[in-house]
């Protein structure tokens, strides 16, 4: 049986190391291009990955995930903030579910 | 002392938005975290000592599927990773006399958002500054985690269908933007979101335990699009 603190310390452990680890430790910036390209990209593929299909069955309906998704995207797209986009994709599916 | 104040207070003010944001979005959290089987103190402290939403949705999932504790580590490692390079660059930033105490305290709360709005001071800076940012958001990620917990069943079902997208929502307001200007991180993230779809439904590949797909295809996709497409100089900042 695992240990829900245990899991959280670890967690934070790790989180608290990889933010002040570098902060620290090391004064001059990374110099090896791969490196830095490679950990530039990591958050956009994570996100995308953790996002999508995931987001389909977040709701009630597919449907009604699907039209978020794409209102997400648009209002991102269109400069929304992460509170707008956020409260955005809520208040889609929130109004398609009323007429499901 | 009167400059350090002054820094906090404005810290405080510009830290309001990120609180807003993250009260609505950790209350998603705090749901998740009640399906997952935790309580809420439990919740509470993960967000308390964690400020990282992806790192926390993750592990809400690597919970409720009893891995190991090697798995959450490794997960968080790669799913944080990009705080590294948020530190490495605050690191430039920061006010060179700034001590190792403040160097601790910042290391604490480094997350898209703070990182976001501390870059984007003109000069060196001041740590001051980033403890206001944090005095804001930090109560307010762990409060609307808390409060997700607590009321999570209290609220009606078509409230809860709807706040299941918020912290998609709030992946989607990080990575569109950047991707708007760049054609490399646009293809990269149709390709991503694609390759997760395959793991999400083929029969090996949907065997995977989600933390080590998320590990995979991280580690697959960035890497060859780090040997592809390496960034010019004075790029890596969004």
């Amino acid at each position: 049986m695992y240990n829900i603190y245990l899991y959280i310390l670890v967690m934070a452990g790790v989180t608290y190391l990889i933010r002040v680890l570098p902060l620290t430790l090391i004064q001059k910036e990374i110099k090896n291009c791969t490196l830095r390209s490679f950990l530039f990209y990591v958050p956009y593929v994570t996100l995308a990955v953790m996002t999508f299909p995931a987001i389909l069955s977040a709701t009630g309906s597919i449907l009604s995930a699907l039209i978020g998704f794409i209102i997400a995207l648009v209002l991102a797209y269109r400069g929304a903030d992460l509170f707008k986009v956020s409260v955005g994709a809520c208040l889609t599916v929130f109004i398609i579910e009323l007429f499901l | 002392m009167e400059l350090n104040k002054s820094w906090y207070i404005k810290g405080l003010q510009d830290g309001i938005p990120i609180s807003l944001g993250y009260l609505a979005v950790s209350f998603t959290l705090g749901i998740a975290a009640k399906n997952a089987g935790l309580l809420p103190m439990q919740a509470t402290l993960m967000s308390l000592l964690n400020n990282t939403s992806a790192g926390e949705f993750a592990a809400l999932g690597l919970i409720s599927s009893q891995a190991s504790y090697l798995e959450m580590a490794i997960t968080q490692l790669i799913i944080n990773l990009r705080y590294c390079l948020m530190s490495c660059s605050l690191s430039q930033k920061l006010d060179p006399k700034a001590s190792l105490f403040h160097r601790f305290v910042i290391g604490f709360d480094v997350t898209d958002e703070v990182f976001g709005v501390s870059i984007s001071v003109k000069g060196k800076l001041n740590p001051f500054y980033t403890y206001g940012l944090m005095s804001m958001s930090i109560p307010g990620w762990a409060l609307g985690t808390c409060l997700g917990v607590v009321s999570g069943n209290i609220l009606p079902r078509r409230i809860l269908n709807a706040m299941g997208v918020a912290l998609y929502g709030m992946f989607i307001a990080v990575i569109v933007p950047p991707a708007k200007k760049n054609k490399v991180l646009c293809g990269l993230i149709i390709v991503s979101m694609f390759a997760s779809l395959l793991f999400t439904y083929l029969p090996v590949l949907k065997k995977i335990p989600s933390g080590f797909q998320i590990i995979i295809l991280t580690v697959v996709i960035a890497g060859v699009a780090a040997v592809l497409f390496p960034l010019k100089a004075e790029n890596t900042e969004e």
